[in-house]
């Protein structure tokens, strides 16, 4: 094992995972808020954010999909060392992890099931940027309307049609943060 | 500062994330009732311990802290719960609704309009609002998923039926974003109106029975209701005695052997900044001659 697996941790895990859990709340109960969080120095191409969720979020009962370019030893290694999540295939996965175009087909995601519509997995979306511009954001934890620099339209839109299934989104940029969940409806305006 | 013996907020790791993972699912799917594995808490069910495990989970140094119970800050639920997390966690704590970032509540929704960035926190008997006309698990699940709700409208016209009015006072039931039907806990149906379109995030926490739900920021939720038997929120048709308020929630309250009466706010805070503010209602004297 590489040795750089065992750091980049939270030096402080219950008062950082704290603050990072406070700022993911915010974040995806109001879509199109741009959160910043730290503490966690992942290797690459894992960022700072979403390195920030993996350690706030995963742990042995939570299976990880690894996407694309993200699916490497050095962030294997990192992810099993820090939260013993097992690494999955994308049906199976309760997170996944990865840039846009390498999670597609997005359908493939667990999406719940009728009766337990929880048990659907979370994207962590990495991206090259994030603004709160672009696409227009309406429903619940928007006043009115909100925008954010998605990567898409059509997925989401599909992804919102199926309500209350679906899967849910974070989407990350350097140590930024921003949330999308299934219940948020999606325009190209 | 915080009891070194306990991590911070009291629950281990392992438990913060599970009950964080249910939180977030919650707000993605508001008034779904997610499942989570509910902890033993140092108090009895009954008491707020999903509350309490929803408050833990979501609990930063930074914040500061309200406790109530039924609208009052200084009753033995809000005390004990509230000195739970000043030894556990080392937050600061406050009865000022305007000051707190945390507020958990049993059966009551402050007077004073809640504002972006505050997390209300309800303790929760019963989270399944069919559970009374449906016992069993299963049952009621199949319901939620086939959005079959036609049997709370049946019970709401059976009270129409037995009372010529909607007889149902407390926990009454609301339908969030047009699909689930959802228990706003035993707040009274006064405090229905404030559950929609609120600015504050809203959480609710059933630790007996292992269930977490929410209400994001701004979610649309209708009390259920008639064309011809709207939706009332109805309150004691009084001013408070301390403070004159007309419009707040108020306890009556027996004062002696003869039946005599008062009725006051049941929000102790907002009664206070009223009567802090020279608001003297029908039985109250001026706070500043250190009456009661």
């Amino acid at each position: 094992m590489n040795s750089d697996a065992l750091l980049g941790g939270f030096a402080d895990t219950p008062v950082q995972s704290a603050r990072a859990f406070r700022a993911a709340l915010d974040a995806l109960s109001r879509p199109g808020t741009i959160r910043v969080v730290e503490g966690a120095t992942p290797p690459a191409p894992l960022s700072t954010a979403a390195g920030v969720l993996v350690l706030t979020l995963c742990d042995g009962t939570t299976p990880v999909h690894l996407a694309g370019a993200h699916d490497c030893p050095a962030l294997r290694q990192w992810i099993t060392f820090h939260t013993s999540a097992p690494l999955v295939d994308a049906a199976q996965a309760t997170f996944a992890i990865g840039g846009w175009d390498a999670l597609q087909p997005v359908a493939r995601f667990a999406s719940g099931t009728p009766d337990y519509p929880d048990r659907s997995a979370t994207l962590i979306i990495e991206m090259p940027g994030l603004a709160a511009a672009g696409m227009r954001l309406s429903g619940p934890g928007i006043q009115s309307k909100a925008r954010l620099s998605l990567p898409d339209v059509t997925a989401f839109k599909a992804n919102r049609a199926r309500f209350p299934l679906g899967f849910d989104c974070f989407l990350t940029a350097g140590s930024q943060l921003a949330g999308l969940p299934r219940a948020s409806r999606v325009e190209d305006i | 500062m915080t009891d070194q013996a306990y991590n911070f907020a009291y629950l281990d790791e392992q438990t913060k994330r599970m009950i964080r993972r249910a939180i977030l699912k919650g707000v993605a799917v508001p008034g779904y009732q997610v499942p989570f594995a509910s902890r033993e808490m140092p108090m009895p069910y009954g008491w707020g311990t999903g509350g309490v495990q929803v408050t833990a989970a979501c609990l930063v140094p930074e914040d500061r802290l309200k406790v109530i119970d039924q609208g009052a800050d200084d009753t033995t639920n809000a005390v004990s719960i509230r000195k739970f997390f000043q030894r556990t966690a080392g937050v600061a704590v406050t009865e000022a609704t305007t000051a707190a970032s945390i507020i958990q509540t049993r059966h009551r929704i402050p007077e004073t309009p809640l504002h972006e960035g505050q997390i209300l926190v309800y303790q929760v008997p019963i989270p399944e609002p069919l559970r009374f006309l449906e016992p069993r698990e299963t049952e009621t699940r199949k319901m939620h998923e086939l959005e079959e709700y036609g049997l709370m409208h049946v019970k709401l016209y059976e009270d129409i039926a037995r009372h010529g009015t909607i007889a149902t006072s407390y926990a009454y039931p609301v339908k969030v974003e047009g699909r689930y039907v959802m228990d706003p806990s035993p707040i009274p149906k006064f405090d229905n109106p404030k559950l929609s379109d609120s600015p504050a995030l809203q959480l609710f926490g059933a630790g007996r029975e292992q269930r977490i739900y929410a209400l994001p920021p701004y979610t649309q939720v209708v009390s259920l209701d008639f064309d011809d038997h709207p939706f009332d929120p109805s309150k004691a048709a009084h001013d408070c005695d301390l403070c004159g308020a007309a419009a707040s929630y108020l306890d009556e309250v027996i004062i002696d052997d003869q039946g005599g009466r008062m009725f006051v706010c049941s929000d102790t805070d907002f009664c206070r900044g009223r009567r802090e503010a020279g608001h003297v209602g029908a039985l109250g004297v001026p706070l500043a001659e250190g009456g009661m």
